[in-house]
């Protein structure tokens, strides 16, 4: 007798702080964490408490997909075709680290101070499939 | 706390040892620093072993094992960059608290060439973040780290690369620097880019190397020497909360309050130092840690450096022994080789590159995630 796999594929989030929703696609993946009841501070993801005043009960918040990029770096080393990472401020949310594209990377040198606070868009996307044949899904920004 | 006086120190020339292993480049300089102190290895009390990779290794027993295992109590030390400073700073407390008379820290590290991107490894491929969510890469985040002053301040990249310039000329009076080249301007900023702003010259080497330091109580000091350099602070932080930390790594936070402690332990401000060796790590760092360091006011790194206040000769010299961008950075070991810089200076002993009349020098490290030492040393 084979032994065949009966467990059905997954979509996986790249991090933790991807929400894959239950009815995904029809609903799309969204970035979310966790608000400090006591001193109201963000954070991606989950927490055991609070990384600025100790504190240990949150409510679970779905962070914006929009937000500004706050500073960035084109990063050549390492990749076959350099990227923007960006730290991107999310809409009355937290930070993320975030590949952007819709920048022209040629014109860095002249055109980077145009680049700070430019607003920016959060989509998901399969990246990858890993070892046990999962769907991989990242959230990517772009110039919105 | 007791004062703590460094009797000996050396290093070995920073570069790639193919052919010798770890162990045998933490011992040569070991063996240096006691010859240096005029003791020997049965006079030390204590060790404290900084190493990095091979933190899993028992690095600290196995240099006992190689220059004489006396049965001493041994610590091994990792704090990514910051390992060797904060093996220092242990050493130094085990003879500042009363615990011990003689302490020695040995800092040491074999990267060979594995590049920028180190470490890794493992894991599945298709959870890696790099590239896809932003970027976490040492480059990346001391490029960002950078973008982020020449956004508040106007900073610009000719003034980053002005870093790699002078510290490139530093190291020419340096022979233990892993790179001695001259890199001007023009080449400095037409080499590959690494990580925006910086290119290929604004980004330290990786490679090999040891450090050591002997470390005595005053009163067994006088048995050794008259002429013994003292240890006026010595801080170790981490990160504070910062909003956007970890997302984007705090470097600044860190190093802030350190300086603060450190100047308040040892009583001086910034005006008072003759040098500084700071964590150069990335051209754009060093900058950064000009107003960290309060070597001028905040917004003002860019001024400092065209002005070429930092070079040897100039009101405050910053990294005279060409600093992590030439001296090289095998992470264990710098921390124990800047305070070996200092220690030389201090003595008059630094030939091409000494920095007139030192009498205080100030050593910064930071470990990425984040760590800060401060060791203020003076005569």
């Amino acid at each position: 007798m084979t032994q065949e796999s009966t467990e059905e594929k997954q979509t996986k989030p790249l991090l933790p702080f991807i929400k894959i929703p239950d009815n995904y696609p029809e609903e799309d993946a969204y970035l979310w964490g966790s608000k400090c009841s006591d001193c109201g501070s963000q954070f991606l993801g989950e927490r055991l408490a609070c990384g600025k005043c100790g504190g240990q009960t949150f409510e679970e918040v779905r962070f914006s997909d929009e937000g500004e990029i706050y500073v960035f770096s084109v990063v050549h080393q390492g990749v076959e075709e350099p990227f923007v990472g960006a730290i991107v401020d999310l809409k009355d949310g937290p930070s993320v680290r975030a590949t952007v594209s819709g920048l022209d990377l040629e014109k860095v040198d002249e055109r980077y101070k145009d680049w700070f606070g430019t607003k920016v868009k959060m989509y998901t996307e399969k990246v990858a499939t890993d070892r046990e044949g999962n769907d991989v899904i990242a959230a990517k920004f772009k110039v919105a | 706390m007791r004062d703590v006086a460094v009797v000996g120190v050396n290093m070995i020339k920073f570069g790639r040892y193919p052919d010798k292993d770890v162990i045998r480049l933490a011992s040569e300089a070991t063996i240096a620093a006691l010859k240096d102190a005029g003791c020997t290895i049965k006079d030390i009390e204590v060790l404290v072993s900084g190493n990095l990779y091979q933190s899993n290794a028992m690095v600290g027993q196995r240099i006992m094992k190689e220059v004489g295992a006396t049965g001493i109590p041994v610590i091994n030390i990792a704090n990514a960059c910051a390992t060797g400073s904060t093996a220092f700073r242990d050493a130094w407390l085990s003879v500042a608290s009363g615990a011990y008379d003689v302490a020695l820290a040995v800092g040491s590290e074999q990267m060979g060439k594995m590049g920028l991107l180190g470490g890794g490894g493992g894991g599945d491929r298709a959870y890696r973040t790099e590239g896809v969510m932003g970027t976490g890469i040492m480059p990346g985040v001391f490029g960002q780290a950078g973008v982020e002053h020449m956004r508040k301040y106007g900073t610009t990249q000719e003034q980053f690369a002005k870093v790699a310039v002078k510290n490139h000329h530093h190291s020419m009076g340096n022979p233990y620097a892993q790179y001695q080249k001259e890199t001007p301007l023009e080449d400095v900023l037409n080499a590959r880019t690494v990580a925006w702003p910086n290119t290929l010259f604004m980004c330290c080497p990786t490679g090999d190397g040891a450090a050591a330091a002997v470390l005595m109580s005053a009163d067994k000091a006088k048995q050794y020497t008259t002429n013994p350099v003292w240890v006026a602070a010595s801080v170790l932080t981490s990160d504070p909360y910062q909003e956007r930390n970890p997302t984007m790594t705090d470097i600044n936070t860190v190093t802030r309050i350190a300086a603060k402690e450190a100047y308040a332990t040892a009583g001086i401000g910034p005006e008072d130092l003759s040098q500084v060796e700071l964590h150069d790590c990335f051209a754009t760092a060093e900058l950064l840690h000009y107003e960290n360091l309060g070597l001028c006011g905040d917004g003002e790194a860019g001024q400092l450096i065209d002005e070429g206040a930092t070079s040897i000769g100039g009101r405050i010299p910053v990294n005279a022994s060409g600093g992590l961008l030439s001296k090289g950075h095998p992470l264990g070991a710098t921390g124990v080789a800047n305070i070996v810089e200092l220690v030389w200076h201090l003595r008059g002993q630094a030939g091409d590159r000494q920095v007139e009349g030192s009498k205080v020098g100030l050593a910064h490290v930071i470990g990425l995630g984040s760590a800060c030492t401060i060791n203020i040393i003076k005569k």
